[in-house]
């Protein structure tokens, strides 16, 4: 009884339902979040006195770089569920996880080169956590090559998935071999526990931004599981009854 | 009376291995393509061996890396070619053993001969002989990681037409902490330092892709038999 919602979860019609009733619940929040984040950390965020101006690009580039290792183990999640119980809705969460880790990844690598830019005074430090980033676009480029490669959709599903839950297992040991290979990147500031470094008014805006990426993350995420499960099932029946809707 | 599982592990392995000696041209390959890609670093940056020396544990580690790559397509595209793989896995033995061992069999046949071949690369670029040992022992281990690695990326491509790219671009990631302490273990040899620590993390990935690829990769050869 209580596995019932979970079950359903296998079905496309349902879910395809699902995620169209749940988009509006994280479009709107992700908008206003990362609006209230924006105003906070671009305006009424303390110059920092060191950086002046120029660290606010935190408030884009943290995020993103959060959110490439959060989609990354939402993609290995989602397709470990669809390895194990062999749900197609599973693989289909997975293959559109790809392609906005990606994208969050780029911001990431972009934002952190601009930045660099400034601090460093070139666009490109061989710093740890950057090359790490970049590692992590290489495995998500990876995953979409392998995806592409294979005609068969379950054969891909199920192959890139493996390759998912394999690269998840990797991403620790690459993160700290790459720490520890060269270290220049400023020490974590808002993960310590106890007190952070950063001010309240700084440190708010920052936590804002990231639930509204999140929240950004899960809307797109919804958008693009609709059309992957559109695009799996665009032979089946239910398609054309839940489109004449 | 059936055989158990290691007993099978052993005859793929030495199948393997005969496998390979009646056909040597195939394993010559990524040596002569080790030698030649060394060779290219003081052809295009300086005949200088102080400068070389500076940079020798990359071209060795890189060019390694490469070499080993490029011996994937061998592990297991004749057999699943000729069906062999097939049988394997509908042998009822274990495919993770036989995987194991034919992993084993094709780090014998590529990765053993690279490390043995290394040490001479190395002195053409002006690496001192006392720092041989660091250079075979960390290549050894290492492109054991990589063979286990790689199993997996090349058991997932099997299918695939024109695997050679996409194996690479599957594979060089996952094979990062890899290069990052084997050529550290090779520099700090050739300075004339202990390279213990870098080996012992080296044989920690030895020890975690030992137990854990195998299970993988032979997870990715029944995903493409379907």
């Amino acid at each position: 009884m209580a596995w019932t919602w979970f079950h359903r979860l296998g079905s496309p019609p349902h879910v395809y339902a699902l995620a169209a009733r749940l988009t509006p619940w994280f479009a709107w929040p992700a908008a206003a979040l990362i609006l209230a984040g924006l105003y906070g950390g671009l305006v009424l965020a303390p110059p920092d006195y060191q950086q002046g101006d120029d660290f606010r690009i935190i408030y884009v580039h943290a995020p993103s770089a959060w959110m490439s290792l959060m989609v990354y183990v939402t993609m290995a999640v989602a397709a470990a569920v669809g390895l194990i119980w062999r749900m197609k809705v599973a693989h289909a969460a997975a293959a559109s996880c790809a392609a906005i880790g990606a994208s969050f990844t780029i911001a990431a690598l972009a934002t952190g080169s601009l930045w660099g830019r400034k601090m460093w005074g070139t666009y490109w430090e061989w710093d740890p956590r950057l090359v790490s980033e970049l590692i992590l676009l290489f495995l998500f480029l990876g995953y979409m090559a392998l995806r592409s490669a294979i005609d068969d959709l379950q054969r891909a599903d199920r192959a890139s998935a493996l390759l998912a839950v394999v690269g998840v297992v990797n991403v620790p040991i690459i993160h700290y071999s790459v720490l520890w290979w060269n270290s220049l990147h400023q020490a974590p500031s808002v993960m310590k526990l106890g007190k952070p470094d950063m001010p309240a008014a700084m440190l708010a805006p920052l936590l804002i931004m990231l639930v509204g990426f999140t929240f950004l993350f899960v809307y797109l995420l919804l958008v693009r599981l609709r059309g992957e499960i559109l695009r799996r099932e665009r032979t089946a029946s239910w398609i054309r009854e839940a489109l004449a809707e | 009376m059936s055989t158990s599982a290691l007993q099978a592990a052993r005859l793929i392995l030495a199948r393997d291995l005969r496998l390979a000696l009646r056909k040597r041209g195939q394993f010559v390959q990524p040596l002569a393509f080790f030698a030649i890609v060394t060779t290219l670093f003081p052809l295009s940056i300086s005949p200088d061996l102080a400068r070389l020396r500076e940079i020798a544990s990359g071209v060795l580690w890189v060019a390694a890396l490469l070499a080993s790559l490029l011996a994937l397509e061998f592990l297991f595209r004749d057999d699943a070619h000729d069906g062999t793989l097939e049988q394997y896995a509908l042998s009822g033995q274990s495919l993770t053993w036989l995987v194991f061992a034919k992993t084993t069999a094709h780090w014998l046949l590529t990765g053993v001969p690279l490390a043995l071949m290394a040490p001479l690369a190395g002195m053409s670029l002006g690496v001192p002989y006392a720092a041989l040992p660091g250079i075979i022992v960390p290549i050894a281990l290492g492109t054991l990681v990589l063979s286990l690695i790689g199993a997996i990326g090349a058991a997932l491509t099997l299918g695939v037409r024109r695997s050679g790219v996409l194996l690479t671009l599957l594979t060089l990631p996952l094979a990062v902490p890899v290069l990052i302490f084997g050529a550290q273990a090779t520099d700090l040899a050739i300075r004339g330092a202990s390279f213990a620590a870098p080996l012992y993390l080296l044989s920690a990935m030895a020890v975690l892709g030992v137990t854990l690829a195998p299970l993988a990769a032979s997870a990715a050869v029944r995903i493409s038999l379907e």
